[in-house]
């Protein structure tokens, strides 16, 4: 990993979550263990104050279980998480201080939110638990704050959730992330649940707060359009493992991994006279109870070969730009 | 040539306790014989109320259709009895759905759904449909397809089981498939395989397909015609090159412009403003009004028709020709 001059705000070393599975009546019949999934694989990434992260990959790579490993969610089997160089999980870390600094948020808007909670005692109640205001009134301010921040009319604060459009609930669901002043948020597929007109309103919000109050975001998303307008910074995730990372534009324009490629080739293009004939990527990700031998990707690789299938592959840099391909910057 | 599909000023209408509410509202749009046709908007516009308009398959929901025709090949099927119907169904029209995940019966072998219709419509034999099963999972590229014919749809992926319904539905050979969303619920690179898949099952059956799809790109990569629906109302029609090259409608105007990714990271997206509106209560004159930048007052008492402004290219807008403010 290449020095940064910056010290990081979010410092992820080595992670590795597995989860045992249950045996199955097949397991039981051929008196097998089951093989234990293998969700993320030696993940180490660090966040700048004030960047914006986006993590990208397709269902099942992982990318959802790092960021609740990260946020405390679930316990990582191997590696460390650290803030302000702090360690912040396995034993013996301030679980509450961690809930202070950094939040997350989901993606269904309609099932994140309590529906017995109005707006303003789901606002309220982690204000009251971490005791950051005191009085009836000035945590009845704080509300309204909130509300404002977020654009929700604070007029509207004693409604249930039901009350309130997909769209107008993410935005509660910011506003509660933010009730305790995090620094950095993890917001696992914010928008993918809205309309695009609605979801440009909330990715302009998302600019606008880290603009603001400085936050600083980890982005997970399958839409890569998303990522890229909204992250400084991309992670490609292909079971369990970060494939590629690089500056967002960089990722866009000079992709090194094949499966970056693959995966930008498939996105649909708002253009017809951009058409593509050749399917993208043949086959699916393989069960990450099993992962492949050698290199993860390479039984869907155009240009794997034997050292491919032979041997896992480390990230291979170049600057700022890292590449877990065997092939990687060797075309300038 | 006549087309293959007419839809002429279709209304339909979902009862609730409240009041009616007109999801579909004079709808009219044809397809040609070979063609893709794209029907795209955001959630609850009424697309998927139109194509379930067409097979009158309402899943138990108070709809009916209270005006308006729907020309089949030469038949009125707003015309045609129930047991008319369920001949139309699955064999001159099939449809596809978005949740691959539930739209398979999980207690029924997947060959066995296969052949299901075939038996049914064809009049053919257990063992001819079980080899034309073999033979249709083979066409929607399902490898191994004499051993995954036993299979239950729980052992298939979700872009499997998607390969599996698209199988059902070919397997009469409809004149017109109708898919709706059908690769919403899949990864980016499994919705490449899958419409590519559509693309050429067109070609080699020769079939008509209403795609209906939230997402703009994936019409500019699929459609040869498109509309756009805003409200229960179709807001613009045009071929595919001619809508995203000189989109007319302001609702399509915005739509395009709220898409992240074409432009510069570092300006603000351009977001629509507002939310759709509440169809049992809709916005008086053009439905859009309310969230247009380009409104004036006669926008706000009369609903504009959909009118032609470049040949094939037509739009409901009483604006239509004024710049964007």
């Amino acid at each position: 990993m290449p020095a940064s001059t910056d010290t990081p705000l979010l410092e992820v070393r080595g992670l590795s979550k597995t989860f045992a599975q249950r045996r199955s009546l097949s397991h039981i019949v051929m008196s097998q263990a089951p093989h234990p999934l293998q969700a993320v694989r030696n993940v180490t990434l660090t966040l700048a104050p004030g960047e914006t992260l986006g993590l990208v990959g397709e269902s099942g790579c992982g990318k959802s279980t790092l960021g609740r490993c990260i946020a405390g969610f679930h316990e990582p089997t191997e590696g460390t998480v650290f803030l302000r160089g702090e360690k912040v999980s396995g034993d013996g870390y301030d679980r509450q201080r961690l809930s202070r600094e950094l939040q997350m948020i989901f993606q269904d808007p309609y099932s994140s939110l309590n529906p017995r909670l109005t707006v303003a005692q789901a606002l309220e109640e982690p204000i009251r638990v971490h005791g950051l205001r005191r009085g009836r009134g000035e945590i009845a301010d704080r509300v309204d704050e909130l509300m404002s921040t977020v654009g929700l009319p604070p007029g509207l604060k004693s409604q249930l959730p039901h009350a309130f459009s997909g769209g107008q609930r993410q935005r509660i669901s910011i506003a509660r992330a933010l009730a305790l002043e995090p620094d950095v948020i993890i917001a696992d597929e914010p928008v993918s649940a809205l309309d695009v007109s609605i979801q440009a309103q909330i990715l302009n919000l998302f600019e606008d707060l880290r603009s603001r109050l400085g936050l600083t975001y980890l982005f997970i998303a399958h839409d890569l359009n998303v990522v890229r307008h909204i992250s400084q910074r991309i992670a490609v995730m292909y079971l369990g493992e970060i494939v590629e990372i690089a500056d967002a534009d960089q990722l866009f324009e000079d992709p090194q991994h094949p499966y970056t490629r693959a995966l930008l080739s498939a996105l649909p293009q708002p253009d017809p006279t951009r058409r593509t004939e050749a399917v993208s990527l043949e086959g699916e990700p393989p069960d990450p109870s099993s992962p492949p031998s050698g290199c993860a990707f390479n039984v869907r690789c155009p240009l794997a070969h034997d050292a491919c299938r032979a041997q896992a592959q480390e990230l291979r840099w170049r600057g700022d730009h890292g590449a877990r391909c065997i092939e990687a910057f060797k075309r300038d | 040539m006549a087309p293959l599909l007419s839809v002429r000023d279709l209304v339909t209408v979902f009862e609730s306790k409240t009041r009616p509410v007109q999801a579909v509202d004079s709808v009219s749009f044809e397809i040609r014989e070979g063609e893709v046709f794209g029907l795209v908007g955001e959630s609850g516009c009424g697309k998927s109320a139109t194509c379930r308009s067409i097979l009158r398959l309402f899943a138990g929901a108070p709809a009916r259709i209270t005006g308006g025709t729907i020309e089949f090949a030469g038949r009125d099927l707003t015309c045609l009895s129930e047991a008319e119907m369920t001949r139309v169904r699955g064999r001159e029209i099939a449809m596809v759905f978005q949740d691959p995940m539930t739209s398979l019966n999980p207690t029924m072998r997947v060959g066995d759904q296969i052949a299901e219709g075939l038996i049914r419509h064809e009049s053919i034999g257990r063992r001819a449909a079980r080899l034309e099963a073999i033979e249709l999972l083979k066409q929607v590229g399902v490898p191994s397809a004499e051993q995954r014919l036993d299979s239950w749809p729980h052992e298939f992926s979700g872009g499997m089981r998607q390969r599996v319904l698209i199988a059902i539905a070919l397997a009469c050979r409809p004149k017109l498939l109708i898919a709706d969303e059908p690769t919403t619920a899949l990864d980016v690179t499994i919705q490449d395989q899958i419409l590519k898949l559509i693309l050429r099952l067109r070609e080699q059956y020769g079939m008509s397909v209403l795609l209906v799809t939230h997402d703009l790109g994936v019409v500019a990569q699929t459609c040869d015609r498109v509309a756009t629906m805003y409200a229960g109302r179709i807001v613009e029609t045009a071929e595919t090159p001619s809508l995203f090259a000189r989109p007319l409608h302001p609702y399509t105007i915005a739509l395009l412009n709220s898409l992240p990714g074409g432009k510069k990271r570092s300006e603000p997206l351009q977001p629509i403003g507002g939310a759709p509106p509440n169809l049992a209560d809709p916005p008086p004159g053009c439905r859009f009004h309310p969230r247009c930048s380009i409104a004036v007052e006669a926008c706000r008492s009369t609903a504009p028709a959909l009118l032609p402004v470049d040949a094939p290219h037509r739009v409901a807008c009483l604006r239509r020709g004024a710049e964007p403010s």
